[in-house]
């Protein structure tokens, strides 16, 4: 490597090392407010904070068991966070993740409700196939409702997250209801070829991996391919990317179900790898979290790992709360909405426009 | 707020003949890697129109600004009636009776002129009286031939009538110095003229007038003095009296003017199928935007055929059905003799149509991503690497180096964000954007718009090289003496229509003048709505 291209380089590694350096200093002072504001609502109904974090932390990073149970709630979040993550590079808001997680779901579950013979090498991608084209046909709905005109996606997203457990509660109520626990509303169990290989003795799954591989191509392809250059070019000025030619319509609409398609996978992981049927409730809000996820990230992989794990860490806290310090559960809603308040409070950096 | 009263100007003209108005004193300001202003000193007394010459990126807008308190000089004093003063903000600025009149204006379109007029006053009361705005508004506008319908929304407003309602915001927030920052940038000719009648009313009621501009005859027409800034300094200050064009120039640019380019020399047309043809183009515009009614052009290889009238008659519409961004109602495009009427903007652009639209950060590029993404952007499909899983960053930067030597200019830095460039330097990207593409056919418009000398006259050469080597231009422009240096034929748009054809030398800028804003017909003193 010549002293010129050096030369050329170093500016650019300062560039976003600053850029780095910011936005890590964004998600500590986030997280830090968060943190603090929690920590009253905990002292007004009489708890201890610090005791209360303290377990939190020890359960989460300091038990193989508690770290295993992190990491499981992670997969969903990364997924979730990437369906949000892809329309944002278009300048386009997909909080719909919840919604296309449960479609994803119920097409999953149809797949291995209807294949049961099938062999797990096959079953398992159709599993897959399905999952995602759960999701991604629903939110290929409000795409092609924005990619028209028609109507706005944040609306159209947020809409049909009301919609979609209704469908899945209609078939676990109707016709996939299962006989052996008439009491409950769920599926039949999935055949053990159905279900998702697991790690160790851990709830951990194959899912994880996949999440982590779906990651790393979003970040390939938006970083390095024509297409994500076009995408970026659509989010950072629509009006010139159709001058110069690039097809607006088809980008939404190919992006919407794709994104949809990535939150179902979720939907696919969850019922496959840990409830083994279609339950009702599948979803403690993994497709908003995923959302808050990506927002907090700014769209970035890497920061999409990160958040993934620290909002896993929060939500599986909610459960040790709820043993050791007799807080219900919902509490952690409170901070997750403090979270999002405190986010949105912030001016976002891509909304920023260029001026003279 | 403690500064001094402010005396109003009176109708019998100068405050103090004596001293000066407003005094600058080594003026220093530094941007990251530019010296804006390198210790600048003006004068400015009251009574005179004093123009503001320079190239672009001269520092004139800096220097304004530090005088409007919207920047802060690293160094230098700012004297006000020879008291010196502390400019910390705008309102600093205002309260001593400093008023600016923004390139890019500051109403606000939903509100009614004298709704805008209101939100600009000191010491506006509670309850608004706008009978009582309205009156001053009707005295001060009478006086000065700034007449605006005080009750319209500004959006419905031209951008002539839009400049008069910034300036009477001006006035009756009893400003006495207007700085107007490129005011004719966007004005057809007859408003120049009006605006410089304007200028002369102000003046002689001892109002004080800087006013920027990079164009030596409307310096020559209006101003009494002339401060020539070039690369952050004062090249030289002088009396209207003392000024000649070369002597400005000569100023401006330091020892070596650029030089004119040619026109004639090119092949004849020849007898291949037209590049462009339009037949009875009809365009549905929406809201207030123009419609195109019954569009017949035809563009032949090898010719420039310049397009004049004043901008919002159709400009934008035209250059849009051309790029199929704009669909036709009626009629039918044909592009080298094929029916295009319903391709779409990438099977245009892959036909070899180049199209370079009036605001280059707006229309024609991403502000946040890098020059060479930028770049990239004009051919993705040419620099893709297997199949579009990855993009030749190599080549594109070859291209656009190769582009910028064609345009003998200096490439800019492939990395920086395409917002860090200058106006100029942005407008010179998306030429050689497009003009890398080897297109036959260019639809540029206002291609030399907010550009300095030398980039015009390289603009210039650029399209009639183009032109020579038998490519088709459509040149869309209001400089008419840039439409009739250019042009092998000229049209004239009004209102949508095609009102005139011509070859430039078998008429005069006069009659084309006239047919522009549609006078000789019944409603001859009509602007364009």
């Amino acid at each position: 490597m010549g002293m010129s291209r050096v030369a050329e380089l170093a500016p650019r590694l300062l560039r976003r090392g600053r850029g780095l350096t910011a936005a890590l200093a964004r998600v500590v002072i986030t997280a830090a407010l968060a943190l603090v504001a929690f920590g009253l609502v905990l002292l007004i109904i009489g708890r201890n904070p610090a005791r209360a974090y303290v377990d939190i932390f020890r359960y989460a990073l300091g038990s193989y068991y508690g770290f295993s149970e992190v990491l499981v709630r992670m997969i969903p979040l990364l997924f979730t966070a990437v369906a949000a993550a892809l329309p944002f590079k278009l300048g386009l808001i997909n909080i719909g993740g919840e919604g296309q997680l449960y479609l994803g779901a119920w097409l999953t579950s149809w797949a291995a409700l209807t294949f049961p013979g099938l062999p797990q090498a096959v079953l398992l991608p159709l599993m897959m196939l399905m999952g995602f084209l759960g999701g991604g046909l629903w939110a290929a709905v409000a795409g092609a409702l924005r990619a028209k005109g028609w109507v706005n996606e944040t609306i159209s997203t947020l809409l049909l997250n009301y919609v979609a457990p209704l469908i899945v509660n209609y078939y676990i109520f109707g016709p996939w209801r299962s006989a052996e626990a008439a009491s409950y509303p769920q599926s039949a169990a999935f055949v053990p070829a159905a279900r998702l290989p697991t790690f160790g003795n851990t709830r951990v799954h194959l899912g994880l991996v996949l999440a982590l591989v779906v990651l790393a191509l979003f970040w390939l392809f938006m970083a390095r391919t024509r297409w994500g250059l076009e995408m970026r070019a659509i989010g950072g000025n629509p009006e010139a990317a159709r001058r110069v030619g690039i097809n607006l319509f088809r980008y939404i609409l190919i992006v919407f179900f794709i994104a949809g398609g990535v939150a179902g996978l979720a939907g696919m992981a969850e019922v496959s790898a840990i409830y083994g049927r279609l339950p009702q409730n599948l979803s403690p809000a993994y497709g908003f979290i995923g959302f808050l996820v990506s927002w907090l990230a700014g769209g970035n992989a890497l920061g999409i790992v990160i958040m993934s794990f620290l909002f896993a860490i929060i939500t599986s806290g909610g459960l040790i709360l709820q043993l050791t310090q007799r807080v219900p559960y919902a509490a952690v809603n409170i901070l997750l909405a403090l979270v999002l308040f405190i986010v949105l409070a912030q001016p976002v950096r891509t909304q920023k426009r260029g001026g003279g | 707020m403690n500064n001094p009263p402010i005396p109003r100007p009176s109708p019998e003209g100068c405050l103090a003949a004596a001293g000066p108005l407003i005094a600058l004193r080594g003026i220093t300001k530094a941007f990251p890697n530019v010296l804006a202003n390198d210790k600048v000193d003006l004068d400015i007394y009251p009574g005179e129109v004093h123009a503001l010459l320079g190239e672009n990126g001269a520092g004139k807008s800096t220097l304004v600004k530090v005088l409007y308190g919207f920047y802060r000089a690293d160094s230098g004093e700012v004297h006000f009636l020879g008291q010196r003063v502390q400019l910390r903000s705008p309102l600093d600025a205002r309260g001593l009776g400093i008023g600016m009149v923004f390139q890019d204006f500051t109403l606000i379109p939903a509100m009614s002129v004298v709704e805008n007029i209101a939100l600009f006053l000191p010491r506006l009361s509670a309850v608004l009286d706008k009978r009582q705005i309205v009156k001053r508004i009707e005295e001060v506008s009478e006086r000065y031939n700034l007449q605006v319908h005080p009750w319209a929304p500004v959006w419905q407003l031209s951008i002539g009538e839009k400049q008069k309602v910034e300036i009477l915001k001006l006035l009756l927030a009893d400003a006495r110095l207007l700085i107007l920052d490129e005011p004719t940038r966007v004005l057809a000719p007859h408003e120049v003229e009006a605006l410089f009648q304007v200028f002369a009313k102000l003046r002689g009621d001892g109002y004080a007038i800087i006013f920027i501009t990079h164009k030596l005859p409307e310096v020559l027409a209006c101003a009494d003095r002339i401060t020539v800034m070039r690369r952050g300094r004062v090249a030289g200050a002088l009396l209207r009296s003392e000024a000649t064009e070369s002597s400005l120039v000569a100023l401006m640019f330091g020892a070596t003017p650029p030089a004119e380019v040619s026109r004639r020399g090119g092949p004849p047309p020849l007898a291949a199928p037209p590049l462009l043809e339009l037949r009875g183009v009809y365009t549905r515009g929406q809201g207030m935007a123009t419609s195109l009614a019954g569009i017949d052009l035809l563009i032949r290889a090898g010719e420039i055929v310049g397009v004049a009238g004043v901008s919002g008659n159709g400009q934008r519409e035209l250059g849009d059905v051309i790029l199929g961004l704009e669909r036709c109602a009626r009629g039918r495009r044909f592009l080298m003799g094929e029916d295009a009427t319903g391709w779409s903007v990438a099977r245009v652009r892959a036909r070899g149509v180049a199209f370079i639209p009036e605001e280059p950060l707006l229309m024609a590029t991403v502000p946040l991503m890098k020059v060479q993404e930028n770049m990239a952007l004009g051919e993705t499909k040419r620099y893709e690497l297997g199949h579009g899983f990855a993009v030749d960053w190599g080549s594109v930067r070859r291209d656009m180096e190769q582009a910028f030597q064609m345009l003998g200019l200096e490439a800019p830095p492939f990395h920086v964000p395409v917002r860090a460039l200058s106006g100029g330097n942005l407008q010179r990207l998306v030429l050689a954007r497009e003009l890398a593409r080897n297109p036959k056919l260019i639809v540029a418009l206002y291609p030399t718009r907010g550009l300095d000398v030398p980039s015009v006259m390289a603009v210039r050469r650029l399209l009639l090289e183009a032109r020579n080597a038998g490519r088709g231009v459509l040149l869309i422009s209001e400089d008419l003496e840039e439409l009739f240096s250019l042009s092998d034929r000229l049209v004239v748009l009004y209102r949508g229509r095609l009102v005139g054809q011509f070859k430039p030398e078998e008429t005069t800028i006069n009659e084309v003048g006239h047919l522009m804003v549609g006078a000789g017909g019944p409603h001859g003193h009509e602007q364009g709505r």
